[in-house]
């Protein structure tokens, strides 16, 4: 009888968040569906109540079905049979559940049948999916697709395309090639314009797609002959019941393995244009991007989530010198500290989700009517904290995936090691995390211009304000002189960097690295002054550890000077 | 038809009463698990008619429509509650017969129901049903093979293996819990349907929730008093109830002595006599 989202008080807590008033404000535009849907809220409360309800349910599929699956599935993994991917059986029995629960389309519009919820909602549920089988994610995940083609794509696309997704056909984006990874702009798909047919070809091949052979698949391809770079580049949604696609073979890999990771060829494949032609990349790419990434974020608070409770239950049975281990000083710091970076990547991804959700929910009415002066500075301002902090979260969350899988199995001692628990499942899944959708490297290159302009720093001021209780008061103090360091560490930077090209490059995983931890306090030290007896203690503990990482980074960056451009060069 | 029971199968050391009873307060309550398994073959029987219709019949106090809510969330299109106090204490006899009033009124092509409840665990209201109703039954039914105009195709499980019967319909089928699992409540049905009350509960709600319903007819659980099934009063409750108490016990399963066996035929032969002179098999 496990139930992901009601055994969650964390991600209950993000669902009451203040902010959520607001978001359901903006994505139910005065609840005017009620008239025409016997599913849409009459109002706030009744949203809400409505999103609880959904989650629920996730959280059950999740708990009874996914979890039960994820093993086999990690076993059997998928086959390519006469050209397409067979999926694992249990990963068919997960989708049939997810279906009949009627989880497609979570964020659609109502009028292409989707249940019309906030981001922050779908990010909790990949969260719990994840937690279940963070492979499966993907494919479930992927669903977010439809988003891009909701925001870009003309109506009768979105008619063909958007009803299907509801109704929980799967979704890929096909855009790494293998000449084209972190570089996308060098993609070289070529798609034509068939002029008797009236639809483009696509022509080429893809690499390390995952669920590859999905229903509807957005393609970036080179729409714009003898071109080379990213401007030559469109957006192109391929459905599979057209056919023309074929997957030669499927990765072999070390975790995640039921999520299908797919080398596709594309043989004159019909495709229709998302959008305007050459603002594949540049444009349609980067939501679609930043959407992934978020999801990305979500599937690895999961996995930590699930990493931490299987070392929690492990450390309460295991019994050494007559005592169950988690009785021992160093098993119960680990313990503590993986539980604090658990709640510290759920407290940086839903802040996240929340500002994505403003904005982009902003964005959508701004389609159909001229936003009044105060909403689109509305618009402005969560569109650059959403930016902001969606490659903070995914750097993060993901990252502290691997710690958190590293440390479950170092708590199993060497039964970890061997396939009989699931952390070794877990720490071959979380590898993958920060290097798809951007390898954290490149998470710090989106990032590190939020450090230059200002962003982190005018946030880190605005959560400065939140009120503070006795108990949280000491830290907020504590916070306010680690925000100094920053700034000193960020100005001596600078200025190197004028006269040492590359200087702050060099530097600059460091100083992102010292806002987030700063941010990421301040959300949870929030969250304790609100409900102290849940996050007071996973504060502190965030928060000391936090000071130790600021601390490092600032005597590395403080210690080194101009030369060591050339020393790592 | 099903029924709402305390989980017992999660029992703690305060599941029973010093009394003897079962403490319902100290148990969640919950869908009985086999009516759940009996609810998805009524809803695949729905899939493949296409046109038909499902509705939960429950008999039990005003909390018991949570069970109906529940069936609604899953699939179902509504359901009768059967509850009043002359319905209190009846034994399996005393249900069957309230149950089968009910169902006289509400008329069904098929009834449904799990084998058993897991708080009694005796399997005779579904066949009490049916004989009272003059139906034929299909007991321990594991998989719908087909059901068309007239008659339902039934896989039954039996203890050394299966048999495929056809009944005609009207006729009373008993699900085990190794049939299909239940599907899972849906999104928009659970939207859909939130709201939706039984009569008594209705009447207890605040004026604006009466009127949203009002407004939404799919949203009114039918809620029966005895009066509604016209019962012969004797029948009913405890007075219809020949089944008495008289002790309850705790068995607690001791091991007394442990017994050696080798793999060998005559001591398999032995032990094989000795359960049955015991009558623990056979």
């Amino acid at each position: 009888m496990a139930n992901f989202y009601t055994d969650n008080k964390d991600l209950q807590y993000h669902l009451s968040h203040p902010m959520m008033k607001r978001i359901i404000e903006l994505k139910e535009r005065n609840f005017a569906d009620a008239a025409d849907y016997d599913y849409a809220p009459q109002d706030a409360e009744d949203a809400l109540d409505s999103y609880k309800r959904v989650l629920e349910i996730v959280g059950d599929v999740c708990g009874e079905v996914i979890a039960a699956n994820a093993e086999s599935v990690d076993h059997e993994g998928p086959r390519v049979v006469n050209d397409h991917v067979e999926y694992a059986s249990g990963t068919v029995r997960n989708l049939e559940a997810l279906n009949a629960a009627g989880l497609g389309g979570m964020t659609l519009p109502r009028k292409y049948n989707g249940l019309n919820m906030p981001v922050t909602c779908f990010a909790m549920a990949n969260e719990m999916v994840a937690r279940a089988d963070a492979g499966f994610e993907n494919i479930w995940g992927l669903q977010d697709c439809a988003e891009t083609i909701n925001e870009f794509a003309t109506e009768d696309i979105k008619e063909r395309f958007l009803p299907r997704v509801s109704a929980g056909e799967t979704c890929a984006m096909d855009l790494t090639e293998p000449d084209a990874g972190s570089d996308l702009g060098a993609v070289m798909l070529k798609a034509t314009w068939d002029e008797e047919a009236g639809v483009w070809r696509l022509n080429g091949c893809k690499r390390f797609i995952t669920n590859g052979d999905g229903d509807i698949s957005l393609v970036l391809a080179r729409t714009e002959e003898g071109t080379k770079d990213a401007r030559g580049l469109s957006m192109l949604i391929y459905d599979k019941r057209d056919g023309g696609v074929k997957v030669r073979r499927i990765e072999n890999k070390l975790g995640i393995k039921g999520s299908p990771t797919c080398e596709l060829v594309f043989n004159n494949a019909p495709a229709v244009l998302v959008g305007d032609r050459k603002m594949g990349l540049i444009k349609y790419v980067m939501s679609l991007m930043n959407a992934a990434r978020l999801g990305i974020a979500a599937q690895s608070t999961g996995l930590s989530e699930a990493a931490y409770r299987e070392a929690l239950k492990y450390a309460g049975e295991r019994e050494q010198f007559g005592k169950a281990i988690i009785e021992f000083a160093a098993v119960r710091e680990m313990l503590k500290n993986m539980e604090a970076k658990t709640i510290a990547s759920r407290a940086l991804l839903y802040e996240t989700a929340r500002f994505v959700d403003i904005y982009k929910q902003l964005t959508h009415i701004s389609h159909d009517r001229s936003l009044e002066a105060e909403e689109r500075q509305e618009m402005k301002f969560y569109n650059r904290l959403a930016d902001g902090f969606t490659p903070l979260a995914k750097m993060f969350a993901s990252e502290y995936a691997n710690e958190v899988a590293y440390d479950s199995i170092q708590i199993h001692g060497g039964s970890g090691y061997m396939k009989d628990y699931a952390c070794e499942r877990l720490y071959r899944d979380a590898r993958i995390m920060n290097i798809y959708e951007g390898t954290t490297q490149l998470q710090v290159v989106a990032a590190i211009n939020h450090v230059t302009k200002g962003t982190y720093l005018e946030q880190i001021m605005r959560y400065e304000e939140n009120e503070r209780t006795e108990a949280t008061k000491a830290m907020g103090e504590q916070l306010v002189e680690l925000r100094k360091v920053y700034e000193q560490v960020v100005a001596r930077v600078e200025s190197i960097d004028k006269e040492a090209a590359g200087y702050k490059e060099f530097h600059s995983r460091r100083l992102v690295e010292i806002a987030g931890y700063i941010i990421i306090s301040h959300i949870m030290l929030r969250q304790a002054a609100e409900c102290e007896a849940d996050y007071l203690n996973p504060t502190k503990v965030f928060v000391k550890y936090a000071a130790k990482k600021i601390s490092e980074a600032a005597s590395y960056i403080n210690a080194s000077d101009a030369s060591d451009v050339e020393l790592f060069a | 038809m099903a029924k709402q029971v305390p989980d017992t199968r999660n029992v703690g050391k305060d599941a029973m009463t010093p009394e003897g009873t079962v403490n319902r307060a100290a148990l969640p309550a919950i869908f009985n698990p086999e009516d759940l398994n009996a609810l998805e073959m009524a809803l695949e029987m729905k899939d493949r008619l296409g046109e038909a219709t499902v509705h939960v019949l429950t008999m039990g106090p005003q909390r018991a429509a949570d069970i109906i809510r529940e069936a609604m969330f899953r699939g179902a299109d509504g359901g009768y509650l059967l509850s009043g106090r002359e319905f209190a204490g009846s034994d399996t006899l005393a249900t069957s017969y309230a149950l089968s009033c009910a169902l006289r009124k509400i008329n069904p092509d098929i009834i449904v129901a799990g084998r058993q409840a897991i708080d009694g665990d005796t399997a005779q209201v579904g066949p009490q049903v049916a004989q009272k109703l003059d139906m034929p039954q299909v007991t321990y039914a594991e998989e719908l093979v087909d059901i068309k105009e007239g008659e339902v195709t039934i896989k039954r499980r039996l203890e050394r293996g299966s048999e495929v019967v056809v009944a005609p319909l009207p006729a009373v089928i008993t699900v085990n819990s190794s049939a299909k699992e239940c599907r899972p409540r849906n999104a928009k049905r659970v939207m859909k349907f939130k709201y939706a009350l039984a009569t008594s509960e209705l009447q207890a709600a605040d004026a604006k929730a009466q009127e949203f319903i009002e407004a939404r007819p799919y949203l009114h659980i039918v809620e029966y008093a005895a009066a509604d099934v016209n019962p012969d009063a004797e029948q009913l409750g405890l007075a219809g109830s020949p089944t008495k108490v008289k002790k309850i016990e705790n068995v607690v399963f001791q091991a007394k002595e442990a017994k050696r066996l080798t793999a060998e035929d005559k001591d398999i032969e032995a032990l094989m006599q000795e359960l049955i002179a015991s009558h623990t098999i056979g």
